[in-house]
């Protein structure tokens, strides 16, 4: 029992940080109408920017975090001005999907040959003396902890962003109907700016959390969570916000709860057996909305 | 009438081409081999050349005809390799070298085919981003499945587990055909250049003339408008499925000639993973999505180039990455396809089977 | 018995009710308008028609079979064809093999005699191109076969697109406004093409329209729409000449 609630924790941890990621993706594919398949990479790149200020340039942690946040928001946005606004009325999901997919890899092996493809050891974010908290029976991993209450605090902030601030309302508008929200006075490219800015800081954070609860770091980092991440947008239901928390909450918890009680060797295709399901029972996901196609 | 006529042989002339090209090739190559100019490591990348190449046309039938893209054909590939290499161990002493070869290409090819077939039925009811994403995932999930099966055989038969080798529980004579992570070792050594080429041929063969008839036209309609395909009858799904099952025997056979080109057969991601899928589709978009002659340049080229330029080999995925972010930008950005249109006259309003415009091959 | 005949059709979307309490009645052989303002749910009709949408109450009955709710394929199977509003014509193919594609389901060949280039491949091509000619110059399309169609004139987009739909050998054709964005010249040559195929084919022929002219021209009975419920319907003249018709068309005041 007390070892089945730790691996609960544990994956309500993994899952944390995958809804974290999840919802960057919801996010640009709510508003920008595509699946940004370098979201993933951003996560890793961030990571690397935080590793080399804490580790390389022994500043203190907070500063690593700042600088992975404020890295991968740059980078979010240069990578939506360069390659995707190009295309965006190309009208070709194909050519989108095949830009992303080079992003992602233009990503990583600028990485690969910055860092090399030797995995590097992230130092945690947490200190060595607070690494762990004894509750009764159970100890925790303190990383698990201050990923589920950054998770929640991200979604809460996001929230309320969304709800009460005019560029979240715009961010809203933009989503529903683009045409119209411009024609309303709202300046589409600045929003969809803003959605890039905001889900790679994000993804600059569940960098930083990924590599301080799993510390190897390797240019590759970033994809198999980023794919998972979509997953769990997509189990979500995606454009949902709400949904990308359960959904990314739901995977980890599927992925660590499989890893420990099937088979370690096949999580990673549990979790994608649950996408296959998912899309086979209810393609909308948890929270998803039906879009019909207009004839 | 005689419009007609004429144009109907430029089709044909084009795919004539196509296939003189190959051929002129092999024979060049043939002729180079036998007065002894090719050295033994570029004689070894022959075969793999025509893997790749066959992959090309594989995965161009998917994402050029069918216009969806599929991320999991290296998973494709990799269910023909071992379906194949699993055939030729079983039968290894029991069957001439010729036939067994034969056989197992085209088991090889029917499993894959199955595979496509039976994920196909979940997958190609989605679209576009959706498709991708699960053609990943079962890439992925195929690779991960086979890492963890065990496959010996003893004098009471075949014994199958996906746990390890001690739970097969083979007698004293028995023997490990597929040892899970350590895959399949022993496959004999069948594959070679003629063979390769002949593959590569005739999955040519097949897609073109598959693109110049009735089924290939209602799936290149369901490519260019689904809704319009629906309004005039097309079965949608039957061609999907029939595009996108060729398309993964195609692979299935490339796999098995793979796998009798290596001693030891390892599902690793470097061989069967998901980069792997990447670098097909690299071959597929720089030879001008839909165009089978230049998805095949392509694929040669850039099996070729890293051979010669090895200086630049560290740059050499990311020179992928950015070829597939300035094709996709200069070919599908409104104003630069304007500028196109303006100045190579025929480039983009020229190509019957281009998708998405490219350099090679119209 | 009538070819077309919908009863009670409805269709909802959300609180919406798009098309409400929807009757109609085509004999072989008419010619007959659907007409009305924007947003009436004059395209949403034919949507249900061709099986795009499914309707949340009614009967369609072609031919005095039930054809509500089956799909696309199957309704076009049965013999109902169309157009778009919107053209949606298969872009990077040639104007031939567009039309070859409507002919899809007229001929049949195998994909493996296909492949292998069997003689039934090249003696099902050769009918297929000429049936696809022979419609492509009711329409005065066959100079342009090779065209690719993106790079068609406009309004002959729009005929391509009818001589598509005419390659499916239907009973029934649905045109989506086939006049809008032509020039009266193109207007007046269309008429004609659409009395031609009407005359020649023995179509029967249900239109959407907003020029006048055209209606007047060639429709002998109107069905008017306003906010998805039906208005009016009857013989052309006397629905136009109706108050309530000018009312919607014109506004209140």
């Amino acid at each position: 029992m007390v070892s089945f609630l730790n691996y609960l924790i544990n994956g309500l941890s993994l899952g944390s940080i995958y809804a974290i990621i999840a919802i960057g993706y919801t996010m640009v594919y709510g508003i920008a109408k595509m699946l940004n398949f370098a979201h993933g990479d951003v996560i890793m790149v961030g990571a690397y920017i935080a590793f080399s200020v804490i580790t390389t340039a022994k500043l203190p942690p907070v500063l690593g975090v700042l600088a992975a946040v404020f890295g991968c928001m740059l980078i979010g946005i240069c990578v939506e001005k360069i390659a995707y606004k190009p295309l965006r009325h190309a009208g070709s999901s194909l050519a989108v999907l095949i830009t992303a997919i080079g992003v992602s890899y233009f990503l990583q092996n600028i990485a690969l040959l910055v860092f090399s493809s030797n995995p590097k050891m992230f130092t945690p974010i947490i200190p060595m003396n607070m690494m762990t908290i004894q509750l009764g029976a159970f100890r925790i991993q303190t990383i698990s902890l201050v990923s589920i209450a950054v998770s929640i605090l991200l979604v809460l902030l996001l929230v309320l962003f969304i709800n009460k601030t005019r560029p979240g309302q715009a961010m809203l508008a933009c989503s529903q109907d683009r045409g119209a929200a411009s024609l309303m006075g709202i300046s589409v490219n600045g929003t969809i700016s803003l959605t890039f800015a905001i889900g790679s800081a994000m993804a600059g954070i569940a960098g930083v959390l990924l590599c301080s609860a799993y510390p190897t770091l390797s240019p590759y980092t970033g994809a198999m969570p980023g794919i998972k991440a979509f997953v769990a947008a997509v189990f979500g239901g995606i454009g949902s916000i709400p949904g990308a928390m359960i959904g990314g909450l739901l995977l980890g918890v599927i992925e660590i709860l499989g890893k420990t009680y099937i088979s370690s060797q096949l999580s990673d295709a549990i979790v994608f057996a649950v996408l296959i399901v998912v899309l086979l029972v209810k393609p909308t996901g948890l929270m998803g909305r039906q879009v019909q196609e207009k004839v | 009438m005689k419009n007609k006529m004429t144009s109907m042989s430029k089709a044909s002339r084009d795919n004539l081409w196509t296939i003189l090209m190959l051929i002129i090739a092999f024979a060049v190559v043939q002729g180079f081999r036998m007065g002894g100019l090719v050295n033994s490591h570029m004689d070894g990348m022959l075969v793999p050349i025509c893997v790749y190449a066959t992959m090309a046309v594989s995965l161009n039938l998917v994402v050029g005809i069918l216009g969806e893209l599929s991320l999991g054909h290296a998973g494709f590939m990799c269910v023909g390799a071992f379906a194949s290499a699993f055939f030729s161990k079983l039968f290894e002493n029991s069957m001439g070298v010729f036939p067994r070869f034969l056989l197992a290409i085209l088991i090889g090819g029917a499993v894959a085919g199955l595979f496509g077939f039976l994920i196909g039925i979940p997958v190609l009811r989605l679209n576009g981003d959706y498709l991708a994403i699960v053609t990943l995932a079962f890439g992925e999930i195929i690779k991960n499945l086979i890492n963890v099966l065990y496959v010996g055989r003893d004098s009471n038969g075949l014994h199958f587990s996906i746990k390890d080798q001690a739970s097969l529980g083979l007698a004293e004579d028995g023997e490990m055909i597929i040892a899970g992570p350590q895959g399949i070792t022993g496959t004999p050594f069948n594959s070679n250049f003629v063979v390769g080429f002949l593959i590569l041929l005739i999955s040519t063969i097949v897609v073109l003339n598959l693109i110049n008839s009735r089924e290939g036209r209602a799936i290149m309609a369901i490519r260019d408008n689904r809704i319009a395909a629906g309004s005039v009858g097309i079965p949608i799904t039957k061609y999907k499925m029939f595009a996108f099952t060729l398309s993964a025997v195609i692979a299935g056979c490339a796999g098995a000639l793979y796998a009798h080109n290596l001693s030891s057969l390892i599902a690793t991601p470097a061989r069967f993973g998901y980069n792997m899928s990447i670098l097909f589709l690299v071959f597929v978009v720089l030879g001008g999505i839909g165009s089978t002659r230049g998805a095949i340049i392509a694929a040669v080229i850039l099996t070729l180039i890293p051979e010669v330029l090895r200086f630049m080999s560290d740059y050499r995925m990311l020179i992928y990455a950015i070829v597939l972010i300035v094709m996709m930008i200069v070919n599908w950005n409104p104003t630069s396809r304007a500028f196109i249109r303006a100045h190579i006259p025929g480039k983009l309003s020229g190509g019957k089977k281009a998708a998405g415009g490219g350099e090679e091959g119209r | 018995m009538a070819l077309l005949e919908i009863n009670q059709l409805s269709i909802q979307f959300g609180g919406l009710r798009a098309v409400d309490d929807f009757n109609l009645t085509v004999e072989k052989g008419d010619l007959y308008g659907l007409i009305g303002p924007n947003g009436a749910g004059k395209t949403t009709v034919f949507n249900l028609l061709t099986g795009e949408y499914k309707p949340t109450e009614g009967v369609i009955r072609l031919d005095g079979k039930d054809i509500t709710g089956r799909s696309t394929i199957e309704i076009n199977r049965e013999g109902v064809a169309r157009t778009f509003q919107n053209i949606r014509l298969f872009k990077q193919q040639s104007v031939l093999d567009n039309v070859k594609i409507g002919l899809h389901n007229q001929y049949s060949c195998s994909a493996v005699s296909s492949i292998l280039r069997l003689p039934s491949y090249f003696a099902v091509e050769r009918q297929m191109n000429e049936k696809a000619m022979e419609l492509l110059s009711v329409f005065d399309l066959e100079g342009e076969a090779e065209t690719i169609s993106a790079n068609l004139p406009y309004g002959k987009q729009r005929k391509l697109e009818i001589a598509r739909a005419m390659a499916t050998n239907p009973k029934l054709l649905l045109l989506d406004e086939p006049a809008a964005g032509m020039n009266p010249n193109e207007t007046q040559e269309l008429m004609e093409d659409i009395s031609y195929i009407r005359e020649n084919f023995g179509m029967t022929i249900l239109l959407i329209e907003h020029d006048m002219r055209l209606v007047s021209g060639i429709c002998e009975k109107l069905t008017v729409l306003n906010f998805g419920r039906i208005l009016t319907q009857g013989p052309t003249k006397e629905v136009l000449s109706n108050p309530e018709v000018v009312k919607a068309y014109l506004g209140d005041d």
